[in-house]
C-alpha cells in the first residue's frame, strides 16, 4: 500500500438513520484504508534492509497489502497499521531480511 | 390519442415492458406468468427492443440478475408466478434493502403445495413483508397502467424500492379484452431514463453495495427502508395524478365503487384483483334492486393505506374483507388483517368486520358466491351479529 | 503483458490493507494478484458471494475494495455479476457508457461447488462475458468450517468430523475445474500461488480476465484455521499442494487441456497432509491405508489430466495442420 493512506469520509457508530448512507451503500471505495488492524498482532516482522533484495516475494504474499514499496519499484517498510504479524513474509523471504519477534507492546 | 388495442393482460404487460425498453430483462418461465418473457423475447429477437434479455435458469438467479443490473445503472424487469416469487424470496428483501428500484410482473397463482396453477393471492401475499411496494390489478388495463406508472414510483428519489405489479393468473393474464395503450413516444417520455445517483458501472465513483451490517449500523438502514415505504405514498398519489393528466385514467390508492342506487349504502366489501369486477357487477345489480353494498378495491397493498382506508370504512356498519390467500393464522387472511388494524389502530371501532375465504387453488368464484357474500353482509345490519369472523367462501363443506 | 514480477508490483493495489480476513489466510494475497493483472485504466465491477472474502472486505461502512463492489447473497455471485455485465452490454450498446470495465466474480468453495454452482454453470453456459474466481479453501470456513464438496477425502470438518466410527469425509473432492470446462467456456484454469512460479496466477488471471466471454479460475487458498497449520507456512502449503499434485496448475484453453507445471520431483501426498491439522487421524497408527487411498486417488486424477494434456495437444495439432 502506499504511505500516504487516503482519508475518507468517516461514518462513526452513532450515525443516526438520516445520514446513514442509503441501502447500506457506501460510495468511498478502498476506505477500509482507514480502519486499523495492527492492533490485532502479538507477533511482529522486524525488516533488516540491508539483508533485503528488493526481489518483492513479502509484497506479493501479504494477505493485508502491508509492504511499502517506493516507485521503482523497491521494498520500502512495513505498514504497521494494518500489518496483523501473520509471519508469512518472514517464511517466503530467501534473503533472511526479515526476522519474526514477539511484539513488545 | 390512445392506441385502440386487444390483448391478454399478459401480452399487456409485455408491451409495457416494450415501450419502456429497459436495460435487462431476466427471466424464468413459469406458468401463467410464462408469456411475459415469451413475448419479451420476440421483441427483442426482432429488435425492437435494446434490452438485454437473460434466460437465466432459474428464479432466484433472475432476481439475482435483476438487482446486479439494477445496481450496475440499468433497469431491470422480470416477470413471474407462485413458486417463481417463492424461489426469489431472499433476493427480494435484498432488492428493497438495497433500495434498488426493480420492477417486477407478478402473474399471481397460488403457491405449492399443493401443486396447481391457478389462481390466487397467495404469492404476492407471501411476499408482503418483503419491503417491496405493491400494486394490485383488476383487468388488463390496470395491468398496464400500473406497469407504466411502476418506475416513475419505484425510482423517485425519496422512494428508492421495487415495485411488484399483480394480476390474476389465468383470469386476466390469458383474457383477451379491449385496452388503450399509450403511444410509444409518450410512455418514453413519462417513464424517462434511469439517472441513479450511484452505480456499480460509475468508475468515477466506485461505491460497494451489499455490506456485512452489524447491529451497529443495520437497525438505522431498516428505519430509512421503512420511511422510504412511507414516502412511497404520496410518490404513487403524484405519479398516478401526472398519469391522469396524460390518459386520463384515475388511479388512487384503492377505488371506492358506489353503484348508481346504492349511495347511501351501510355495507362495505373490500377485495382484490379481477374478483372485484365480478363484485362490482352484482353490486350494480343489487343496488337496481335497493340493496345497496358499497366495494372497495385495493389498487395499493404496499405502502398500506391505513389512513385513507380507516377513513373511506369508518361511514360503514358492516365491512366485509374477502382475502383470495389465508396466512393460516387461524385467524383472518392478509387483507383481513390490514384492514382492520388500519381500522383499529385509526379508532374506527364502530363497523363490524367479517372474513371470507375465497378462491384458493383458483377455485372459481361467480356472481352467486359474491351474492351469498352481499346476503350475509346485509343480514349483519340487520341482526347486528357476526356469526364467525373468519370463513371460507365456496368450499365444499 | 505476461508476469514480470517487478512491473506487476508497480500497480497499485486495487484490495487494501484494513479488511478482517484472518491473519496468514490464504485468500487476499490470491485476490491481490487476480486483480493486479487487471489494467490500470480498466474499471472493474467485483462480486462475491457470502463468505470470509466478502464479509471481510465489505464490513459497514469500511470497503478493501477500490473498484465497484457487489454482494448480493451466497448462492448468486456469478448470476449477480452476468446481471450487472448485461446491464453493461446494454449501456455500452445505447452509448451511455465510455471505457471498458471488467466483471468478475468471487466465491469460495461453498459459494461455488455447493450452492452456487447452478448460478455458476448457468452464468457460464449463457456466454457472458466475466471471470468467475473460486478461492477453494475446502470447507464453509465462514460459518466455522463445515464440509463442502471441496473439502479432501477424510479431513475432519465439523460437520464431518474425525470420530471413533467414521473419520472425517468420505467422499471424494468434485472436480469443479472439469465440470466447468465441460461448459465450453474459451477459458478455465486452476492455479494457486506458489513462489517458485508467481506467473501462474498472474497470467491465468489476466488470460481470464481479458478472454472474451465467460473464464473460470479455480484457485487454492488455505486457511490456516480450518487446516490447522502454523500461520506463516502459507506458501509451502500453497507448494506441497502443488508439488504433490493434489493440486494441478493447468488450463483448458477452448477446451485443450495444458498443464503448466509438472513437478520436477513429485512430493508424496504424505507430506502435504502431515503439516495440517485436518488429517492428523491420518497418522494415527493403523490408519495409513487412508493416506495410500487418497496417493491412490491423487496419482489417478493425475494420471487422467495428464492424458487429457496428450489428448488436447494431438487435437490441436490436428486443427493447426
Amino acid at each position: 500500500m502506499s504511505r500516504e493512506k487516503k482519508v475518507f469520509p468517516t461514518l462513526t457508530n452513532d450515525v443516526n438513520w438520516h445520514d446513514i448512507t442509503e441501502g447500506g451503500m457506501i460510495p468511498w471505495a478502498g476506505n477500509a484504508q482507514m480502519y486499523e488492524t495492527g492492533s490485532w498482532r502479538s507477533m511482529i516482522p522486524v525488516w533488516n534492509k540491508e539483508k533485503c533484495k528488493n526481489c518483492l516475494m513479502c509484497f506479493y504474499v501479504c494477505p493485508d497489502s502491508s509492504i511499502y514499496k517506493t516507485d521503482e519499484p523497491r521494498m520500502d517498510g512495513i505498514d504497521f497499521d494494518h500489518c496483523k504479524g501473520c509471519g508469512v513474509c518472514v517464511k517466503c523471504c530467501k534473503f533472511g531480511a526479515l526476522d519474526f519477534v514477539e511484539e513488545q507492546k | 390519442m390512445a392506441i385502440r388495442e386487444r390483448m391478454s393482460g399478459n401480452e399487456a404487460f409485455a408491451v409495457a415492458m416494450k415501450q419502456i425498453n429497459p436495460a435487462v430483462v431476466a427471466a424464468f418461465p413459469i406458468t401463467p406468468s410464462t408469456e411475459v418473457p415469451q413475448y419479451f423475447s420476440t421483441y427483442v429477437a426482432d429488435g425492437l427492443v435494446d434490452t438485454e434479455f437473460v434466460a437465466v435458469e432459474s428464479e432466484h438467479s433472475a432476481m439475482s440478475a435483476c438487482i446486479g443490473a439494477q445496481a450496475a445503472g440499468g433497469r431491470a424487469m422480470t416477470a413471474t408466478s407462485a413458486n417463481g416469487l417463492a424461489l426469489m424470496w431472499e433476493c427480494l428483501y435484498i432488492a428493497a434493502a438495497s433500495r434498488l428500484p426493480v420492477v417486477l410482473a407478478c402473474v399471481n397463482r397460488t403457491l405449492s403445495g399443493p401443486l396447481n396453477i391457478h389462481n390466487d393471492h397467495s404469492d404476492s401475499m407471501g411476499a408482503r413483508d418483503s419491503g417491496w411496494i405493491q400494486l394490485y390489478s383488476e383487468n388488463n388495463q390496470e395491468a398496464y397502467d400500473n406497469m407504466l406508472m411502476a418506475h416513475r414510483i419505484g425510482e423517485h428519489k425519496t422512494v428508492n424500492l421495487p415495485v411488484m405489479v399483480c394480476q390474476d393468473g389465468f383470469i386476466t393474464s390469458h383474457a383477451i379484452e379491449n385496452i388503450d395503450l399509450l403511444e410509444d413516444d409518450k410512455v418514453k417520455a413519462f417513464v424517462g431514463d434511469y439517472e441513479p445517483e450511484f452505480y456499480l458501472l460509475n468508475r468515477n465513483t466506485p461505491i460497494a453495495i451489499g455490506p456485512l451490517d452489524h447491529f451497529t449500523h443495520c437497525f438505522e438502514h431498516k428505519r430509512q427502508q421503512a420511511q422510504a415505504m412511507m414516502n412511497a405514498k404520496e410518490i404513487i398519489l403524484q405519479v398516478s395524478k401526472e398519469f391522469e393528466a396524460i390518459t386520463g385514467r384515475k388511479y388512487e390508492l384503492f377505488e371506492e365503487y358506489i353503484a348508481e342506487g346504492a349511495e347511501g349504502a351501510e355495507v362495505c366489501v373490500v377485495l382484490l384483483n379481477s374478483t372485484a369486477g365480478t363484485a362490482k357487477y352484482v353490486a350494480a345489480q343489487y343496488a337496481a334492486q335497493g340493496k345497496k353494498v358499497a366495494i372497495i378495491k385495493p389498487r395499493v397493498f404496499r405502502p398500506f393505506p391505513v389512513d385513507e382506508m380507516a377513513a373511506a370504512l369508518s361511514k360503514y356498519k358492516v365491512v366485509a374483507i374477502m382475502d383470495k390467500a389465508d396466512s393460516f393464522n387461524a385467524a383472518g387472511g392478509p387483507l383481513f388483517t390490514d384492514v382492520t388494524s388500519a381500522m383499529y389502530a385509526s379508532k374506527v371501532f364502530d363497523p363490524k368486520v367479517i372474513n371470507y375465504i375465497y378462491g384458493l387453488g383458483g377455485r372459481d368464484v361467480r356472481t352467486t358466491d359474491i351474492a351469498k357474500v352481499f346476503d350475509e353482509v346485509l343480514e349483519v345490519v340487520n341482526t347486528g351479529e357476526v356469526k364467525s369472523v373468519y370463513n371460507y367462501l365456496g368450499v365444499r363443506e | 503483458m505476461p508476469f514480470n514480477m517487478k512491473e506487476a508490483a508497480k500497480k497499485t493495489d486495487r484490495l487494501t490493507g484494513g479488511h478482517r480476513m484472518c491473519a496468514g489466510c490464504g485468500a487476499p494475497p490470491v485476490v491481490r494478484q487476480i486483480l493486479r493483472a487487471i489494467k490500470p485504466e480498466d474499471h472493474a465491477i467485483i462480486g462475491a458471494a457470502t463468505g470470509c472474502l466478502e464479509v471481510s472486505t465489505f464490513l459497514y461502512p469500511f470497503t478493501a475494495w477500490t473498484d465497484s463492489f457487489i454482494h448480493n447473497a451466497f448462492e448468486n455471485s456469478a448470476v449477480t455479476i452476468a446481471g450487472a455485465e448485461s446491464a453493461y452490454k446494454f449501456m455500452k450498446k445505447t452509448g451511455k457508457l465510455n471505457g471498458d470495465t471488467k466483471l468478475i466474480a468471487f466465491g469460495g468453495d461453498g459459494g461455488t461447488y455447493d450452492i452456487g454452482l447452478q448460478a455458476l454453470s448457468g452464468a457460464m453456459e449463457r456466454g457472458h462475458d466475466m471471470v468467475y474466481v473460486c478461492y477453494d479453501n475446502g470447507a464453509y470456513m465462514n460459518t466455522g468450517t463445515q464440509r463442502s464438496s471441496a473439502t479432501p477425502k477424510f479431513a475432519d470438518s465439523t460437520t464431518s468430523p474425525a470420530g471413533s466410527v467414521i473419520p472425517g469425509k468420505m467422499q471424494w473432492r468434485k472436480d469443479l475445474t472439469e465440470i466447468i470446462a465441460n461448459h465450453n467456456v474459451p477459458y478455465a484454469a486452476q492455479t494457486a500461488m506458489i513462489t517458485k512460479n508467481m506467473k501462474d496466477l498472474y497470467n491465468k488471471a489476466e488470460t481470464a480476465i481479458y478472454t472474451e466471454g465467460p473464464a473460470f479460475i479455480n484457485v487454492l487458498a488455505p486457511c490456516p484455521r480450518g487446516w490447522q497449520y502454523s500461520t506463516p507456512d502459507l506458501m509451502e502449503i500453497n507448494e506441497l499442494a502443488v508439488d504433490s499434485c493434489f493440486w494441478p496448475l493447468y488450463e483448458v484453453i477452448n477446451g485443450i487441456h495444458v498443464v503448466n507445471y509438472i513437478p520436477k520431483v513429485k512430493v508424496p501426498v504424505r507430506d502435504f497432509l502431515i503439516r495440517q491439522g485436518r488429517f492428523k487421524h491420518l497418522f494415527k497408527k493403523g490408519n495409513e491405508w487412508m493416506i495410500d487411498e487418497i496417493q491412490k486417488e491423487v496419482d489417478a486424477r493425475w494420471e487422467k489430466l495428464l492424458k487429457l494434456a496428450e489428448f488436447g495437444a494431438e487435437k490441436l495439432a490436428k486443427t493447426e495442420a
